[in-house]
């Protein structure tokens, strides 16, 4: 029983920093129709612009990854809000060109951070009471899955009230439907664009800065290994669609944990590529319509 | 002067040269129908004006260009946009489909509600589970929310009950008080009824413009360039 409790946790802690790499991948195709392969080097950016701040301020490491988590958040959302305008607009309407673009960003990208900071892991200023544990049922749960499910839940509510609140929102979610339609009611439809990539490039970073707590450490090829399962969350949710991202992410995380465990060590992976393969096969547009709510 | 003035206009879709040297004038005021067969490039007339597909040729608009304007530039200039299938944003409420279209601060709630009561009503409900009719009514009062001096609006009353054509028809008879009106329509009837002047495309130009009374009385006419019999039929 507490194996299970902790697995399960685990898995929404996981299936949490799915969510947020997911949900911004899954905004900006729904609205712009392009696949973002860079968006895990917002995660990977972010992270080690958290990391390098904490190296440069002082305090503990509570203080330490507070600050750095600000300046790595706000690097993530400028750095997706600056690859938008300048390389993402000028091929407005060209999507294959904009997803080769994207694809080569995330290779520039991975490359300069293992040129500036090389190949290893770069240790992640936790505070003790994200590595202590709480006992839930006889588990013992290291807190930071806590903060990760916390965060994420927060991101779901804030991107929600977002989506239906405001005058941003309701422009988004028209254009997820009928891009062109937006612009005949006398939008510019290309300053959501903007905005999506970089509320995306938030969302990613603060998934770099959860990963850098939940592993500890930071490596280059953080952003690419968790896109791949943020690829199958945003395909099982359905394109555009954040509460279907948010239920898909949750499935994930939890199906790679259980067969991990129960199963055996590895098998988490596959498991996941059979659930895509079911839903893909029960649900071809995945398990949300591409509505964005 | 014209309100609008279209020279030249040529639009390729894929392969097909669609629009071959398209021109035309649309007078100031009232209703001008757009009228021709199926297929003959009467909507994308209407999309090339929009910004909407690419197109070659000059368009103006009170003397001025628009064929160098982006899509939401041109509407800001005044131009509202029925399309042929409403295109009403199916996840978005009534009310959202209509808010959307605000332009400015003073949009005109009171007379698209005295239009269309209906939308009042249903503010709340999913645009996707409207009727067709009531889908048309929320694409017109989109349009009609902002003060606009134009206004493009494609086949309307495709697919519409008779009633409901009825209903549109009297929207449009109100809208051509407050915008001149490019309207493309099959219903001859409804064309009768609201449109002072007529431009006929074929073949991907102008076969026919002039007055709408000249054109609909002379059903050999009709007949010849429009394929169907005249009378409203
Ligand atoms: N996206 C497209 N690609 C290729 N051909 C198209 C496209 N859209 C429309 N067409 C063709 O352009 C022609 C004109 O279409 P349209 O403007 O919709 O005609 P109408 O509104 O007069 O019925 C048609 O022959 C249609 O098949
Ligand atoms: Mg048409």
């Amino acid at each position: 029983m507490s194996t299970f409790i902790l697995l399960t946790i685990t898995g929404l802690g996981l299936g949490a920093m799915y969510f947020l790499i997911a949900s911004g991948l899954s905004l900006i195709y729904g609205l712009m129709g392009v696949l973002n392969f860079a968006h895990g080097a917002f995660l990977t950016v972010g992270a080690y612009a958290t990391w390098w701040t904490s190296t440069h301020v002082g305090g503990g490491p509570g203080a330490k990854l507070l600050v750095g988590a600000i300046v790595g958040l706000a690097v993530g959302a400028l750095l997706a809000a600056l690859v938008e305008l300048v390389l993402i607009r000028p091929l407005y309407e060209r999507h294959i060109e904009q997803v080769l673009v994207t694809v080569g960003l995330a290779l520039v990208l991975s490359a300069l951070v293992e040129a500036i900071w090389g190949f290893d892991a770069r240790q992640f200023p936790v505070p003790d009471w994200l590595i202590d544990t709480t006992t839930i049922f006889g588990a013992n749960i290291p807190n930071d899955r806590f903060l990760e499910i916390a965060t994420a839940v927060l991101v779901f509510l804030g991107l929600t009230a977002f989506l239906r609140y405001t005058r941003y929102g309701l422009i988004v979610r028209a254009g997820v439907e009928n891009r062109a339609m937006v612009t005949a009611l006398g939008i510019d439809v290309r300053k959501s664009f903007t905005l999506v990539f970089a509320i995306g490039g938030l969302a990613a970073a603060l998934a770099g800065v959860l990963s850098g707590v939940y592993f500890g450490a930071v490596d280059p090829g953080r952003g690419t290994s968790l896109l791949i399962f943020a690829f199958i969350v945003v395909v099982i949710g359905g394109f555009g669609s954040i509460g279907g991202t948010a239920i898909a992410a949750v499935v994930v995380g939890l199906v790679q944990q259980y067969a991990n465990y129960y199963a055996s060590s590895g098998l988490g992976d596959l498991a996941v590529v059979l659930l895509l393969a079911l839903v893909l096969l029960a649900r071809p547009g995945g398990l949300a319509p591409k509505v964005a709510h | 002067m014209a309100l609008i003035e279209v020279r030249d206009l040529h639009v390729h879709l894929g392969e097909s040269h669609v629009l071959q040297g398209v021109s035309f004038e649309v007078p100031e005021g009232g209703v001008t129908a757009l009228l021709g067969r199926n297929g003959v490039g009467k909507t994308t007339t209407l999309r090339a004006l929009m910004g909407l597909v690419p197109r070659r040729g000059r368009v103006s608009l009170a003397g001025a260009e628009l064929t160098r304007l982006p899509t939401h530039r041109i509407v800001q200039r005044g131009v509202g946009y029925v399309p042929e299938d409403r295109d009403v944003f199916a996840g978005l409420s009534v009310d959202e489909n209509l808010r959307i279209a605000e332009r400015n601060g003073s949009p005109r709630y009171e007379l698209v509600y005295e239009l269309f009561p209906e939308l009042k009503t249903r503010g709340a409900q999913k645009a996707g589970t409207l009727s067709g009719g009531q889908q048309q009514m929320v694409a017109i009062a989109r349009a009609l929310l902002n003060e606009n001096s134009v206004l493009l609006v494609d086949e309307p009353t495709k697919g519409l009950a008779p009633l409901l054509v009825t209903e549109v028809a009297a929207a449009l008879e109100r809208a051509a008080e407050l915008a001149t009106v490019l309207l493309v329509e099959q219903n001859l009837a409804v064309v009768a009824r609201v449109a002072q002047q007529v431009v006929v495309l074929d073949g991907g130009r102008v076969v026919h413009a002039g007055g709408a009374k000249e054109l609909l009385g002379d059903p050999e006419r009709v007949r010849a360039l429009l394929g169907v019999h005249g009378g409203g039929h």
